[in-house]
């Protein structure tokens, strides 16, 4: 049966570039998939600036450079001012360390729009810990400064979890310092590594809730200074949040070796074939493609999400979550109190936090290591 | 964060822009994070936010284009550009 919907798919309006898997940071609450990409398996130049001139025409606007550390790269001062003169938007998602400082003035000269820097923690010793990396803390403060410098809009995110929950009002003061205009306070999303490393990364309900009081009254306080985005934690949820605005609806993202997702979780699906931008463009890869039309619109949804009234609000959830916890992609998202599956994850995350003693991290990406410390 | 004055100069600052998007047929402003379709009315302001014109000027340039009320513009201007002030996406 042909699916009309593949006749009037309004345009995505935002393209996540991976453009790379390789980073200097080993995050255990990290979303990249488990099984990274090499660096031989990279897009060269070329195809990128083709990828990105097709976005522009298929009416992408925001284009969000991540990895991975995306100054990684080489190219990205090139990718950077393509991306300008085909007029996009460029975001650039960074650890602020490796050469992200070193390549912070060539990227503005190229024409970055706006800079999303990632801290682990407001003090250095948790940061670092929670990072991997000793040191790192220091050096993205000073990459920021040098952000705010320039002249360049800053925005903080923190990912935030068991580890550095109660650092949520240090982080708000950290922001402000900084002189950033926006601030996330992201929950984790268990996915990648983060999945792998749940149990060392759940938080309590009450540090939850009490985080979450927190950013409720910074924004009243900090009104007109600083922005405040909060994604709260799914497994403590009513409802579900919409993957990525909605399977196909609204995101693409390109993965470092050239596959085309419907949401950068969306390799741990089984059965979907993920076409890449090496053999299809990226218009009819939105379009026509199995894997952006398997979970589009609401057509696929078992019940309870079929006769919801919040199916075109959330469209049934994350379908990689509702794989993950019930062993059936096409299920409604656990995270949703209508799932029969919620007190399961409502259980797993009591039990989770409650340990007093919760596993050590699994650091992400000791395949790549070696291959980050010879550049 | 306070109302916009008459005798404030506003501008978009680094990483806020706006540009005709030929696949939705209208005006967009880009920001951070952020995509927000224009209609005529915020886009004919939004050409005028230049880092020179005060909100006064704006307001009479609006006026006078519009052939409408000054007092009515007046309040859309600085409701307007008061609403992307405090989300950081306008300077003064």
């Amino acid at each position: 049966m042909s699916r009309e919907a593949t006749t009037i798919v309004p345009a995505p309006i935002g393209l996540l570039a991976e453009l790379t898997h390789r980073c200097p940071l080993r995050c255990p609450y990290c979303s990249n998939p488990l099984d990274l990409d090499r660096r031989s398996a990279e897009l060269d130049t070329s195809t990128w600036l083709r990828v990105l001139s097709e976005a522009a025409q298929l009416g992408v606007l925001h284009v969000h450079l991540s990895g991975g550390e995306p100054t990684a790269r080489p190219d990205l001062d090139r990718i950077v001012a393509h991306c300008r003169a085909v007029g996009l938007y460029t975001n650039l998602i960074t650890s602020g360390i490796g050469r992200a400082q070193s390549k912070l003035q060539s990227l503005y000269d190229a024409g970055l729009d706006h800079v999303q820097l990632s801290v682990q923690a407001a003090r250095s010793d948790i940061a670092d810990q929670i990072g991997g990396l000793n040191g790192g803390h220091s050096k993205k403060l000073l990459f920021a400064e040098q952000v705010v410098a320039l002249g360049m809009p800053l925005t903080l995110n923190a990912v935030i979890h068991r580890g550095n929950i109660t650092d949520v009002e240090e982080l708000i003061e950290l922001a402000v310092a900084l002189g950033a205009k926006r601030l996330e306070i992201a929950h984790t999303q268990y996915y990648g590594w983060a999945y792998l490393n749940r149990a060392a990364l759940m938080p309590d309900r009450a540090d939850v809730d009490r985080s979450i009081a927190v950013v409720e009254d910074a924004r009243r306080r900090l009104h007109g200074q600083l922005v405040i985005d909060l994604v709260v934690p799914d497994y403590y949820a009513s409802y579900p949040k919409a993957c990525s605005g909605g399977w196909g609806r609204r995101l693409m993202n390109v993965t470092p070796s050239g596959k085309v997702l419907p949401c950068h979780a969306a390799e741990t699906l089984p059965g979907l074939t993920f076409w890449s931008v090496a053999d299809h463009s990226l218009g009819d890869i939105w379009t026509q493609s199995p894997a952006f039309q398997a979970f589009r619109g609401t057509d696929w949804m078992p019940e309870p999400c079929r006769s919801c009234d919040r199916r075109e609000k959330d469209w049934g959830g994350c379908r990689c979550q509702a794989l993950a916890l019930t062993g059936d992609a096409s299920a409604t998202d656990p995270a949703c109190s209508l799932s029969p599956f919620h007190s399961h994850i409502q259980n797993l995350a009591r039990a989770e936090a409650g340990s007093m003693e919760p596993p050590p991290y699994v650091y992400r990406g000791a395949g790549t290591l070696a291959e980050e410390t010879v550049t | 964060m306070t109302t916009l004055s008459a005798n404030d100069v506003p501008r978009l600052p680094r990483g806020v822009r706006v540009r005709y998007d030929a696949v939705r047929n209208s005006h967009v402003l880009l920001a951070p994070e952020r995509a927000f379709d224009l209609d005529e009315t915020a886009a004919a302001i939004l050409e005028l936010v230049d880092g020179h014109r005060s909100v006064a000027t704006i307001v009479d340039e609006l006026a006078a284009k519009f052939q409408a009320d000054r007092a009515m513009i007046e309040g859309d201007v600085i409701e307007m550009l008061t609403e992307l002030a405090t989300k950081r996406i306008l300077d003064r």
